[in-house]
């Protein structure tokens, strides 16, 4: 009796152990990419001001006169990102108030997985789906539409969130309570006045974590823009234009051929850097957000 | 009110609900008079607010639940097809047994019932005047504008009995609404029902025999069955029902002897 005991706290000792090194080790990793994005950075910022990588307007690093402006990059990126908000915010907050306050529990228990499926799709399929379809679909519209565009990545980017928003939003909605809608109801309203002016403004912290998270996604997102939005970084508000996002030029340079060392390989890392910072300010403010605006409820 | 209105304000007729084939209701008669405070009594689970929830509709909101029999508001059958049940509400109002204000502010929880329901006039004049007649006014006014889940329960069920008077229904529900409060918050919760009641028609559920002594004009006492279905068992003014009921199992449950 004894000796099971032991023997099996043995095992619980190993199994902890084991664990905790595992645990170590993703931490350790972490810790390593950040170093090597920080190292990278600094040797980049050694030779170039980070000033005018901050406020230049044009990103020439390939070419032999080189610029190191890296704001049409962001303004690409951002130009990509808010496109598939317009797309997946609208969608996907009407689709949540349709799966919560409107479906059947029969109708839900159907659509809900399907939506997760949808969001398991490989962003590369999206990629071609984006060039394959929903620019020449553009172009035939709009005929001065490139071939490379962001308007065909934001839309196919929006599509491939709208699954995260209306999940998320969804579980905002759900977890309103009841008492809440049965107080609107009683008071006369419709089924309308009451998913969009109670449950709503009382799910409103889940909601909105759930649109700064899909807008970190979309800044994030890679394999759609590297396929579909071209690689020209420029500063234009016309979506219909082939431009460059900081990820899409990070593919463009890991997989080109510009040699280690060189002060052009080293912008991936400022790069990468900056899309770093950006996407920690985004999560921080979802962080904030929803703890101040949560509501309690007793 | 000098003006003798015989009609009920609301009247249930051979009324039956069930919880999917649950009969959770059979065969209720009652009719409630105007102006007046209505209790309703019973052990848990004989109806009461199985029954109340049917005077405005509000078990539409429960997939399962199914009516039979009718309700009829000033000679109108509510659950005729051709009604809306949120018309019905809009007349027939209802106060919860947990205060349940919406999170927003207490101005603006007066305020949402009023607006959906097309109210025209001068919506700060209302908001005053509705938390004065919910005995709130004073307590309140100088923070109108703060969240109404800072209040305390006994505020936030006034500031709950108040939205629903901004509506200007004709008939106030209320299910126990002082259960969650202690015995100050009751009795005031209990004198602004005296007062309301001079312009609405209040139905109660309680399971206070004190309280529905205390403030009610008509009590209705509902038992349950072998079959846990509830009926009505006994109805009529209060003073009688509780000095002389005429059944002997009214007389266990109001002296305490239930069970
Ligand atoms: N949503 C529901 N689904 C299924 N059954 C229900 C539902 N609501 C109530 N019931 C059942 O109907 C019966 C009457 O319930 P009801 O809530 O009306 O009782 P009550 O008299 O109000 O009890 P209490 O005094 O405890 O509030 C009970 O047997 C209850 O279990
Ligand atoms: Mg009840």
């Amino acid at each position: 009796m004894n000796l099971t005991q032991k023997s099996r706290r043995l095992d619980e000792v190993a199994i902890s152990v084991f664990l905790f090194a595992a645990a170590t080790l993703s931490i350790l990793t972490t810790f390593g990419i950040v170093g090597v994005l920080i190292q990278e950075t600094w040797l980049f910022f050694q030779q170039v001001s980070i000033v005018e990588f901050l406020t230049g307007t044009r990103w020439t690093p390939l070419f032999v006169s080189k610029q190191f402006g890296v704001l049409p990059l962001v303004l690409g990126t951002f130009l990509v990102a808010i496109g598939a908000m317009l797309v997946s915010v609208p969608l996907g907050l009407m689709a949540a108030i349709y799966l919560a306050e409107y479906a059947s529990d029969r109708v839900r228990a159907i659509l809900k997985p399907v939506l997760e499926v949808l969001a398991g799709i490989p962003t590369v399929v999206y990629g071609y789906f984006a060039l394959t379809f929903v620019t020449p679909l553009l172009k035939s519209v709009f005929p001065e539409t490139q071939t490379f565009n962001a308007a065909s990545a934001s839309i196919v980017m929006g599509v491939m969130l709208l699954p995260m928003v209306a999940s998320i939003s969804e579980d905002a909605l759900a977890a309103v309570p009841r008492s809440l809608r049965e107080a609107a109801y009683g008071l006369g309203g419709t089924k309308l006045e009451v998913s969009t002016q109670v449950v709503v403004p009382a799910a409103l912290s889940g909601i909105v974590a759930a649109f700064v998270l899909a807008l970190s996604r979309a800044v994030g997102e890679t394999m759609i823009v590297a396929i579909a939005a071209g690689q020209q970084p420029k500063i234009t508000f016309n979506p219909l234009q082939s431009i460059e996002t900081m990820t899409a030029y990070i593919v463009q340079i890991s997989l080109g051929d510009t040699p280690h060392g060189t002060i052009a390989y080293q912008t991936i890392f400022a790069v990468g850097s900056l899309l770093f910072v950006l996407t920690l300010i985004m999560n921080l403010i979802s962080y904030y957000v929803t703890r101040r605006f949560r509501e309690v409820y007793e | 009110m000098t003006v003798v209105n015989s009609t009920p304000a609301i009247e249930s007729r051979q009324l039956n609900i069930y919880y999917g084939k649950f009969h959770a209701v059979r065969d209720v008669n009652l009719s409630i008079e105007r102006n007046k405070i209505t209790a309703m009594i019973g052990p848990s689970g004989c109806g009461k607010s199985t029954v109340l929830r049917c005077f405005n509709r509000m078990n539409d909101l429960i997939p399962i639940a199914r009516t039979e029999g009718e309700v009829l508001f000033n000679g109108q059958n509510i659950y005729a097809d051709t009604v809306d049940p949120v018309q019905v509400r809009r007349h027939v109002g209802m106060v919860f047994q947990k205060p349940n204000p919406f999170p927003k502010s207490i101005y603006e929880n007066i305020a949402w019932g009023a607006k959906i329901n097309g109210f025209v006039g001068n919506m700060d004049e209302l908001v005053e005047e509705s938390l004065r007649d919910a005995a709130l006014w004073d307590e309140v006014k100088d923070k109108l504008h703060q969240s109404a889940l800072g209040l305390s329960g006994g505020q936030q069920q006034r500031l709950c009995i108040a939205r629903t008077i901004a509506v200007k229904p004709d008939i106030i529900l209320m299910d126990e609404p002082c259960s969650a409060l202690d015995p100050i918050a009751t009795l005031k919760i209990e004198d602004l029902m005296r007062e309301l009641v001079e312009n609405y028609t209040i139905i109660i559920v309680t399971h206070n025999m004190q309280q529905a002594a205390r403030v009610s004009d008509y009590t209705a006492f509902f038992m349950v069955d072998d079959s846990r279905t509830g009926h009505l068992m006994e109805f009529g003014p209060t003073k009688e029902l509780f000095t002389k009921p005429k059944h002997k199992q009214t007389e266990d449950y109001i002296t305490g002897r239930f069970g």
